[in-house]
C-alpha cells in the first residue's frame, strides 16, 4: 500500500513539464558511487488488513494489561474521560505543524494559552511554557536554567527525586561545568534537613526537591524553600504525580522559583513510557531564561484578540547557539490532551480525583501494613504511593503475586540499595476496594 | 466563524463535566491534618461536557492542517499521516503498558523497538540506532554527546563543531548545549559546503562537522564523500541532520557516504503526525565505533527473549525517561510495514518529482538564488516582488487567503526573504496546481495590486497579528480582570 496521489499520466505530464524523461534523471545531482544498487532489505509491503493482523500478533505478547497492577513510580493510571480521546483525535489538532502561521493556527495557539494558564493555576507560578518532552527532561532543563540565572556551579538534588530524572540531569550537565550533589532522605522518607544544611553553601545554584517525592512522601516545601533562599540558591520543585495538584498547595505558595515535572497523569495513558508531557513554570522575573515555546496574547490589525508564539528571541531559530534551549518540536498534542482533561474534570473533578487517590492509598497502606511481616518503611505523610518493607526478597514476593495475576509494587533495591526488601506501591482512583482486597489477600498467602 | 472565548470566560461555579464513582473505602479522618492543602484552585474552569466539546470543536476549526490541504512547509515534511497508524498506536496492549512492567510482560513493546531500530539501520546504512530522543533537537544533542564521549575516551573531547551557514537553528544550539564552540562554514555559489573553507577550519580541535544532506536548500552535497574524508583525516566525526531524509530513502544511504552519526525525524520521513508541535521522535543512528556510547537502556535479544540492558559502562547515560516516545515509534513501524522496500523508495522519488514540478512551474515568477538542481524542496526568494514593496511575509499571508499553507520563511539564513517549499510525495497534481496557481496569482498581484498582499490575510479567523506587541508586553496566561 502507498500513499501516493499521482496517476501514471500525472507523472508523465509532470516529467514533461520539468523537461526530463524519467524520475531517475532528477537524481543526476547525486554521485553514482553512493547510489544504492539494490532494494532495501525490508519486509514486503502489507495491506491494511494484513497490517492489523500483524500488530494484533505483536500486541498479543504484551500480557501486562491482563493483570491488576500497583505500579506507579512516575507513571500513573488515572481515568480518562471519553471526550479527551474523542476530541484529541480530530485531524485539525493531530495534523498541523507548530503554529508558525498564527492566523490559521488559532485553535492550537488558544489551547496552548489555556494550557499555560492551567499550569500556572496549579503550580502557583507566573509563567508556564508550552511543554517539554517529559518530566526527566524538564528537571534537566530546570537545572540548566538555574545555572544560567546565577552561574553557580553546584546543584543540590534530592536523592528522593525520581531516579530517572537524576540520571537525565547527570547526562545533560555532563559537559556544562555544573556538578550535582545528592541530599539524603530521613526516616520520614522526606528530605534529611541536616544533610541539606551541611551541603548548602554559597556555590549552590539551586535546591531541587520532588514533592510528593519518589516514595510518595509529601515534603515540607516551606521549610526547604526558605533554607534555599537564605543561601541565595534558587528553589526548584519537581512534581512527577501531577494529580497531587488537585489537593496539595501550589509550590509557588512556598516561594518556588521554578516548578517542573511530568503531567502524564492529565489524560495520557502509561503508553510504555511515552509520549508524556514535561511541564515547566517559573516566576515572572525569570521569564527570559525559561526554555521552550510560549504562546502569548495579542491583537490583529482590526483589534481582535488573537494568540501567537512569542518571546522567540530566547529560542534556537533566532538565537542559534545562544538560545536558552535547543528544543523545537515539543509535546503539543499531549498538552492539548492535558488541557481537555483538566477542563473536563474541572475544579471539583480534579479535587475529587486527588482526594480519592489519597484516601484509597491510605486505606491500602493501612490494610497491607496489617499483614504479618509487612510494615510501612517511612513515617511521612504520602499522596498515592507508599513504600512497604517485606521480610523476604521482593522479587520472590512479586513472583508469588504474579501467579495470582497481580503486578505488585516496584522493587526498590535496584534504584536504592539501602532499600533492599522494600517496594513502592501506587493506588489511584481506578483501584476499587475489592481490588485492594485482592492484593491484600494474595500478599497474605504469598507471605505465609 | 463563531468566536470562541477562553474556557475561563465561560466558566461558572458548580458546573461539571465529570464525576467519579463515590469513594468506596472508608474515608480516613484527619488525613489532611498537618499537611499544606489547598481549599480551592483559584479560577480553575467549571464547565459542562457540552461546553467542553463545543469549545474544542470550534477551536479545531480555526486550524489549518494536512487533512485539509497541501502544507508545503519546507524542511518539515508535512506529508499525509495514515489513519491506520493511529489505530494501531491506540491498541490497548500498547497504550496500557507500564514502562516498569516485568520485561516478559511487554515483549511486544520491546520487539517494536528492536524492529524499528533494525529497519532504520538498514534504511540509513548505519550499524545501530537508538529510538530514545524525543524529537530532532534531542537527537542532535544525543549525537553530539556520543561524539563528545568518544573523543573524551580517546583522551581529548575537542572544542569546536563546524556547521554550514545554511543549517537549521537547532544545530548550533545542540552543539552548544554539549559544551562545544560553533564555527560557521561558508556556502559556495552552489549553496553547498565550501570545501576550501572546510579544509582550512578542520583541525584537531574540531570534534565534528554537522551537515544537513540534502541541505536546507534541497541541494545534495555532491562532495559528501570528500567532505567526510577531510573531517575523518583530522580525526573528526561527520554528523548528519537527517531532517531531509525524505529525499533519500531507498535511493542512497548516509552510512555509505561517510556519515558517522545521523538523526532522523519519525514525524517527518516516517509519517507520524506533528500534533501542532509534537510529540515527535528523533532516533539516532551510529557507526559501530560509537555504538558503545548510545543511551541506556538498549533492547537486546537474549535466549529468544527481548531484554533491556542497562549495564553499558561507556554509555552517555539516560537522555529522557524510559524508552522514547513509544507510541510514535509504533506508528513509524506501521508505516514501514505498509510501504515495504519499494514504497520507501517511491516516497523519495515522488517527493522529488513534486518539488521539481513546483520549482519548474514557478521559476519565472519567483527568484531562485541558487540554480543548482534540487531534490525534495526548493527555496525561492521575494527578490522580484521586493521591487513592488512586497515581502515573503506578505506572500505567505496572501496564500492563507487562497486556501493553502505558506512555505517556511525563517531560514535558510543564506537566502534573504526565503520561501522554502516542500510539497512531499503525498500531494495530488490537483493540489500541487492549486498551490502553483495561488503563487502565480500572488506574483501578478504584487505587480498590479500590492496593497492586497500587504493587508493580507483578509478572510482568516483573525487577520495579521501584532507579534511585536506580544513580545514587548507579554500576556502569557489568562487572569481575571481586577
Amino acid at each position: 500500500m502507498s500513499y501516493i496521489s499521482l496517476s501514471n499520466k500525472d507523472k508523465k505530464e509532470m516529467l514533461e513539464r520539468i523537461g526530463v524523461s524519467a524520475i531517475d534523471d532528477l537524481y543526476g545531482c547525486l554521485p553514482e558511487e553512493i547510489k544504492l544498487k539494490r532494494r532495501l532489505n525490508l519486509p514486503e509491503a502489507l495491506t491494511e488488513p494484513e497490517l492489523l493482523r500483524r500488530f494484533e500478533g505483536l500486541v498479543a505478547s504484551n500480557t501486562y494489561a491482563d493483570h491488576l497492577s500497583f505500579l506507579g513510580a512516575g507513571v500513573y493510571r488515572h481515568f480518562i474521560p471519553s471526550v479527551v480521546d474523542y476530541l484529541s483525535a480530530r485531524g485539525e489538532f493531530v495534523t498541523p505543524y507548530t503554529p508558525y502561521q498564527p492566523e490559521i493556527s488559532q485553535g492550537t495557539l488558544q489551547v496552548i494559552f489555556e494550557y499555560q494558564t492551567l499550569i500556572c493555576q496549579l503550580t502557583g507560578m507566573d509563567i508556564s511554557n508550552a511543554s517539554l518532552y517529559d518530566g526527566a527532561m524538564a528537571a534537566a532543563e530546570a537545572v540548566l536554567m538555574a545555572n544560567r540565572l546565577n552561574n553557580k556551579p553546584k546543584i543540590l538534588v534530592a536523592r528522593s527525586l525520581h531516579p530517572q530524572y537524576r540520571e537525565t540531569i547527570r547526562t545533560y550537565i555532563k559537559n556544562m561545568g555544573v556538578r550535582i550533589e545528592e541530599i539524603g532522605f530521613g526516616e520520614s522518607g522526606g528530605i534529611d534537613t541536616n544533610d541539606l544544611l551541611n551541603k548548602l553553601d554559597k556555590d549552590t545554584s539551586a535546591v531541587l526537591i520532588q514533592s510528593p517525592n519518589f516514595f510518595g512522601v509529601v515534603e515540607d516545601l516551606q521549610k526547604f524553600g526558605d533554607l534555599a533562599h537564605e543561601h541565595q540558591a534558587l528553589f526548584i520543585v519537581a512534581v512527577a504525580e501531577a494529580a497531587s495538584f488537585g489537593i496539595l498547595e501550589a509550590p509557588g505558595k512556598f516561594g518556588a522559583d521554578v516548578v517542573c515535572g511530568e503531567a502524564q497523569s492529565f489524560g495520557l495513558p502509561p503508553s510504555f513510557g511515552g509520549p508524556f508531557l514535561g511541564f515547566m513554570g517559573c516566576k515572572k522575573e525569570h521569564l527570559r531564561q525559561l526554555p521552550g515555546r510560549i504562546a502569548g496574547q495579542t491583537k490583529d490589525v482590526d483589534g481582535k484578540r488573537g494568540f501567537v508564539l512569542t518571546l522567540s528571541t530566547r529560542e534556537q531559530h533566532i538565537r542559534r547557539e545562544k538560545a536558552t534551549s535547543n528544543i523545537c518540536t515539543n509535546q503539543a498534542l499531549c498538552a492539548l490532551r492535558a488541557t481537555m482533561f483538566l477542563e473536563t474534570l474541572g475544579h471539583d473533578g480534579l479535587r475529587e480525583m486527588a482526594v480519592q487517590n489519597m484516601q484509597k492509598a491510605a486505606y491500602a497502606a493501612e490494610k497491607l501494613g496489617k499483614i504479618n511481616g509487612v510494615k510501612a518503611r517511612f513515617e511521612g505523610r504520602f499522596f498515592n504511593e507508599f513504600v512497604l518493607e517485606f521480610p523476604g526478597d521482593v522479587g520472590k514476593i512479586n513472583d508469588g503475586l504474579r501467579a495470582k495475576k497481580i503486578v505488585g509494587g516496584l522493587a526498590l533495591k535496584e534504584y536504592y540499595p539501602e532499600l533492599a526488601g522494600c517496594a513502592l506501591f501506587c493506588v489511584t482512583e481506578v483501584h476499587t476496594k475489592k481490588e485492594i482486597g485482592r492484593l491484600a489477600a494474595a500478599l497474605k498467602k504469598v507471605l505465609r | 466563524m463563531i468566536r470562541e472565548p477562553l474556557i475561563f470566560e465561560i466558566s461558572a461555579k458548580g458546573k461539571r463535566a465529570f464525576r467519579l464513582p463515590k469513594l468506596d473505602v472508608k474515608a480516613k479522618k484527619g488525613i489532611f491534618e498537618g499537611l499544606a492543602i489547598r481549599d480551592e484552585i483559584k479560577d480553575f474552569p467549571q464547565v459542562s461536557e457540552v461546553e467542553v466539546v463545543r469549545h474544542f470543536t470550534r477551536l479545531s476549526q480555526q486550524n489549518y492542517c494536512v487533512d485539509l490541504g497541501i502544507y508545503p512547509l519546507g524542511s518539515c515534511t508535512m506529508k499525509y499521516n495514515p489513519k491506520v497508524n493511529e489505530k494501531v498506536a491506540a491498541l490497548d496492549g500498547f497504550v496500557q503498558s507500564h514502562p516498569l512492567a516485568p520485561m516478559d510482560m511487554v515483549q511486544g513493546n520491546l520487539e517494536v523497538i528492536k524492529l524499528v531500530e533494525d529497519y532504520l539501520s538498514e534504511i540509513a546504512g548505519m550499524d545501530a540506532f537508538t529510538l530514545q530522543p524525543s524529537a530532532g533537537a534531542q537527537g542532535e544533542l544525543t549525537g553530539m554527546m556520543l561524539i563528545h564521549a568518544c573523543h573524551e575516551a580517546r583522551g581529548n573531547p575537542r572544542k569546536i563543531v563546524l556547521i554550514p551557514d545554511s543549517a537549521h537553528g537547532t544545530n548550533p544550539s545542540s552543539a552548544h548545549l554539549c559544551g562545544y564552540t560553533v564555527q560557521e562554514i561558508k556556502s559556495n555559489e552552489n549553496g553547498t559546503v565550501d570545501l576550501e573553507d572546510l579544509a582550512q577550519r578542520m583541525t584537531e580541535d574540531v570534534a565534528a562537522l554537522m551537515v544537513t544532506n540534502p541541505n536546507t536548500l534541497g541541494v545534495f552535497e555532491y562532495d559528501i564523500k570528500k567532505i567526510a574524508e577531510i573531517v575523518h583525516a583530522k580525526g573528526g566525526f561527520v554528523y548528519m541532520d537527517g531532517a531531509n531524509m525524505n529525499a533519500l530513502t531507498g535511493i542512497c544511504r548516509p552510512g555509505d557516504m561517510g556519515v558517522d552519526v545521523i538523526h532522523i525525524n519519525l514525524h517527518k520521513t516516517f509519517s507520524t503526525p506533528h500534533g501542532g508541535g509534537g510529540p515527535g521522535s528523533g532516533p539516532v543512528g551510529v557507526k559501530a565505533i560509537l555504538e558503545p556510547y548510545l543511551p541506556i537502556p538498549r533492547v537486546e535479544k537474549k535466549d529468544g527473549a527481548f531484554v533491556l540492558n542497562f549495564d553499558r559502562p561507556k554509555s552517555i547515560g539516560r537522555v529522557r525517561g524510559f524508552y522514547g516516545n513509544f507510541l510514535v515509534i509504533v506508528r513509524a513501524l506501521a508505516y514501514i510495514w505498509t510501504l515495504g522496500p519499494d514504497g520507501m523508495r517511491e516516497i523519495a522519488e515522488i517527493a522529488v518529482l513534486n518539488a521539481n514540478y513546483i520549482r519548474k512551474s514557478l521559476e519565472k515568477d519567483y527568484h531562485l538564488k541558487y540554480t543548482t538542481p534540487t531534490l525534495h524542496e526548493c527555496v525561492f526568494s521575494d527578490k522580484f516582488q521586493k521591487e513592488y514593496g512586497v515581502s515573503n511575509l506578505d506572500i505567505a499571508k496572501r496564500l492563507i487567503d487562497l486556501g493553502v499553507h505558506p512555505p517556511t520563511m525563517s531560514f535558510p539564513l543564506i537566502v534573504h526573504g526565503a520561501l522554502m517549499i516542500e510539497p512531499t510525495e503525498t500531494e495530488s497534481k490537483r493540489d500541487l496546481n492549486m498551490f502553483i496557481e495561488a503563487m502565480k496569482q500572488i506574483a501578478r498581484e504584487a505587480k498590479e495590486n500590492p496593497g492586497i498582499l500587504k493587508s493580507a490575510p483578509h478572510n482568516s479567523y483573525v487577520r495579521r497579528l501584532d507579534e511585536t506587541a506580544a513580545a514587548r508586553n507579554p500576556i502569557v496566561k489568562w487572569e481575571r480582570e481586577k
